[in-house]
């Protein structure tokens, strides 16, 4: 029993080894293979499952629509796991193994940091859906991203609080330990000033913390039109609510990680008349939005979510670069990417210097306890 | 003969008769191989990519192995020693230096800042070491997850090595050839001291510990020297992941690595070196072998197999392993060529 058990994990060990190392060999020159990379499993795997449908639609649609350059499009859609050393891993795998013309991913800013280098060293043209972390594309030049970075919704933010607000005095709350939540307060800060508006207050709190009366008092007594709070929807929600306690009734602004069901649970009434800046609104009447959100119903039968947008447009323009490039070659695709001027989901998106996209942001109201699309800001 | 057998020649020759040497020269054949087949494409980076991850967990694995298999001090932090060891080489080559791996004096110098990631991580080994005299079984084991995690918060809040965003742009220094001698080394150096002296004592503490202090052995010092050893291994084998991946980052040094590691000394056999060898390498190369393995099978039931599937599939066969093979892959025993000719009596170390 033991040795047939020994036997058998041997053999089964061999063969992965030999299925490794043969598995790159089939190369079909009648198919665009393209890499998708997202975290289907782990931590952040609904995520993962979001980029990978909104990857999959997309080349769909391309299929459908007769293929790019005359050839089917294949797409490898692989599992970081949300772990760098894996993304390293699969990089390599995507590149070496299955050849692949571009890559598409990954959602966590560490993984697309562990992939960049990979992509730059052996040139193969890669868009992040989602990394915010600006430092991904500074890797070299064919990285790109399709998501804005973490200042642009800063200063988004700021030009709605002056301009559709009409505030002139605004407060800024702030997690003290996250790059996110501070970088955001202080490009909304920085904006706000310039256009003319005073910050009456900045203030920071711990990370961790839930009583943030010491803060608030502090900022309520300065009397702003407007507060900014950078932070994510669980301490949005209480903030908000203790906001509302000592008596503030003006409209809260946020950014994009006010986004979830929760924070109406949360926050409550509170959270009304809070506006928050988004990649992307299901209720934006762009006909491009609402047909991709019926596509997308129609294929997985849920409403998707900014990632799954974020996805579909990353693919897009990647697919779309191949296509004006009009060959695999890498250098052509990089040079068209960067050249890409097309109007997707989230916008109409060109890239600046640093590969980073210049596009609009929504600004998402929460009215009832729904989230309603607002408006539309152009940076 | 007699004369003979003392003589410059024989002694030599006998030298090169050990089958520690022969393992060391015989590894070295193993390297040179499989970068020729590098060299002519039969193997393909991707599988020098797993290979280089199988080799940094090897290292990880038997330094866990010491502490945990040997000394039997259960510590679940190993990767708190490992971001010391990580960050300490990364800020060396990427922030105070800048050296990238152009020129042979920049590996000399990468080699120096391994060595100094190895040696502040023994130094935090010599730390957790202490309380570890007075806490056994459970109580260590928490403390040690405590101090992991400790480690990692602290890199999380210091900004100048990236804080929470991790330390990025690491130059690539962790070669394969590299990765393959330091895990040979580590492989060499912690079987030397298991079957010394100093790793009897070592294993007496496993075995008794109040038998062992009463027949003279200092349980205080052997119990350290376990924690420093293990720790500076760990050190070496972070830098080496933090050169291969290119990004150290706060949350790869998290909890669920440790249990990884723990996960690899346990697969492969408490007490056994080739044991977690083997281990760190079948579970790794699972690991990745599932990917391409649900693709053909998607392939030939012409039905979509997704990635997330390779994780549940993993546990299952690990809790196979486990259930079959409680002892783990090698149980006690160690491969032959580890065990030193003098003690080969049935294939069994102690």
């Amino acid at each position: 029993m033991k040795r047939n058990l020994r036997i058998l994990l041997f053999t089964l060990a061999i063969l992965l080894v030999i299925g490794l190392i043969f598995s790159g060999c089939k190369k079909e020159a009648t198919e665009i293979v393209i890499g998708g990379v997202g975290p289907v499993s782990g931590e952040a795997a609904t995520f993962g499952q979001s980029t990978k449908e909104g990857c999959e639609l997309a080349v769909e649609e391309w299929n459908a629509a007769g293929g790019l350059l005359g050839k089917n499009i294949k797409l490898i859609y692989q599992d970081d796991k949300g772990d760098p050393t894996e993304a390293a891993t699969v990089w390599t795998k995507l590149i070496t193994q299955d050849k692949v013309v571009a890559i598409v991913g990954t959602v966590m800013s560490k993984c697309s940091l562990a992939g960049a280098p990979i992509s730059q060293q052996y040139k193969v043209p890669m868009i992040s859906p989602t990394s915010t972390n600006p430092k991904v594309t500074e890797v070299g030049d064919y990285i790109f991203r399709a998501c804005f970075i973490d200042p642009f919704q800063g200063t988004v933010g700021a030009k709605f609080a002056y301009e559709n607000l009409k505030a002139r005095k605004a407060a800024c709350i702030f997690d003290v330990g996250n790059d996110y939540t501070k970088g955001l307060a202080e490009f909304f800060r920085d904006k706000f000033t310039e256009l003319g508006g005073t910050i009456v207050a900045f203030e920071a709190h711990p990370t961790g913390t839930t009583d943030f009366k010491a803060q608030l008092t502090k900022i309520i007594a300065a009397k702003p039109d407007v507060i900014y709070i950078s932070d994510y929807y669980n301490d949005v929600g209480l903030i908000a609510k203790q906001a509302r306690e000592l008596g503030f009734n003006g409209p809260l602004v946020g950014g994009d990680g006010w986004d979830s069901p929760d924070l109406v649970k949360i926050g409550g009434t509170a959270v009304e008349n809070g506006y928050f800046t988004n990649h992307f609104s299901k209720d934006d009447p762009r006909p491009i939005v609402q047909e991709f959100v019926k596509k997308y119903q129609a294929k997985f039968g849920k409403v998707p979510d900014a990632l799954a947008a974020l996805a579909y447009d990353a693919m897009q323009i990647m697919l779309d670069a191949i296509k004006r490039a009009g060959s695999t070659d890498p250098e052509k695709i990089k040079k068209a990417l960067a050249e890409t001027n097309i109007n997707v989901v989230s916008g109409l998106i060109t890239f600046d210097k640093n590969r980073n996209p210049i596009k609009s942001a929504v600004i998402i109201a929460i009215k009832n306890g729904q989230q309603v699309y607002q408006a539309t800001v152009n940076p | 003969m007699k004369l003979n057998k003392n003589s410059f020649f024989s002694q030599f020759l006998n030298f090169f008769k050990r089958r520690i040497v022969l393992f060391f020269i015989g590894s070295l054949l193993v390297m040179l191989i499989i970068m020729l087949l590098h060299q002519f494409e039969i193997l393909n980076s991707y599988i020098i990519q797993i290979i280089n991850v199988s080799l940094v967990y090897v290292i990880l694995a038997v330094s866990l192995n010491l502490i945990n298999g040997f000394t039997g001090q259960f510590s679940i932090g190993h990767m708190g020693f490992a971001a010391v060891g990580a960050y300490t080489s990364a800020t060396i080559t990427t922030l105070l230096l800048k050296i990238t791996p152009t020129s042979l004096p920049n590996y000399l110098v990468f080699i120096i800042a391994l060595l100094l990631g190895g040696c502040l991580a023994g130094l935090t080994g010599f730390i957790i070491g202490f309380p570890s005299l007075r806490l056994k079984g459970d109580y260590l084991a928490i403390m040690t997850l405590g101090f992991g995690e400790i480690i990692r918060t602290i890199f999380n809040n210091i900004n100048y090595v990236g804080g929470p965003r991790g330390l990025l742009g690491i130059p690539k220094f962790s070669t394969f050839p590299i990765i393959f001698i330091t895990a040979i080394l580590t492989i060499i150096i912690i079987r030397n001291l298991v079957f010394s002296t100093h790793g009897r004592a070592l294993l007496s503490i496993r075995e008794n510990e109040v038998a062992s202090e009463l027949v003279g052995i200092d349980t205080t010092r052997y119990k350290i020297l376990a924690f420093v050893i293990g720790a500076f291994f760990a050190g070496i084998g972070g830098g080496l992941l933090a050169h291969l991946i290119q990004i150290a980052h706060p949350t790869q040094f998290g909890f669920m690595y440790s249990i990884l590691v723990l996960i690899m000394v346990y697969a492969g056999g408490m007490g056994s070196i080739s044991g977690s060898v083997i281990a760190a390498f079948v579970l790794t190369f699972l690991s990745e072998g599932l990917r391409v393995g649900l693709a053909s099978l998607s392939d030939l039931i012409k039905f979509p197999v997704g990635d997330q599937w390779r994780m549940v599939i993993y546990s299952l066969l690990l809790i196979f392993i486990m259930l079959f093979r409680t002892e783990g892959l090698m149980g006690m025993k160690e491969l032959k060529f580890l065990i030193p000719e003098e003690e080969d009596i049935d294939g069994k170390c102690s």
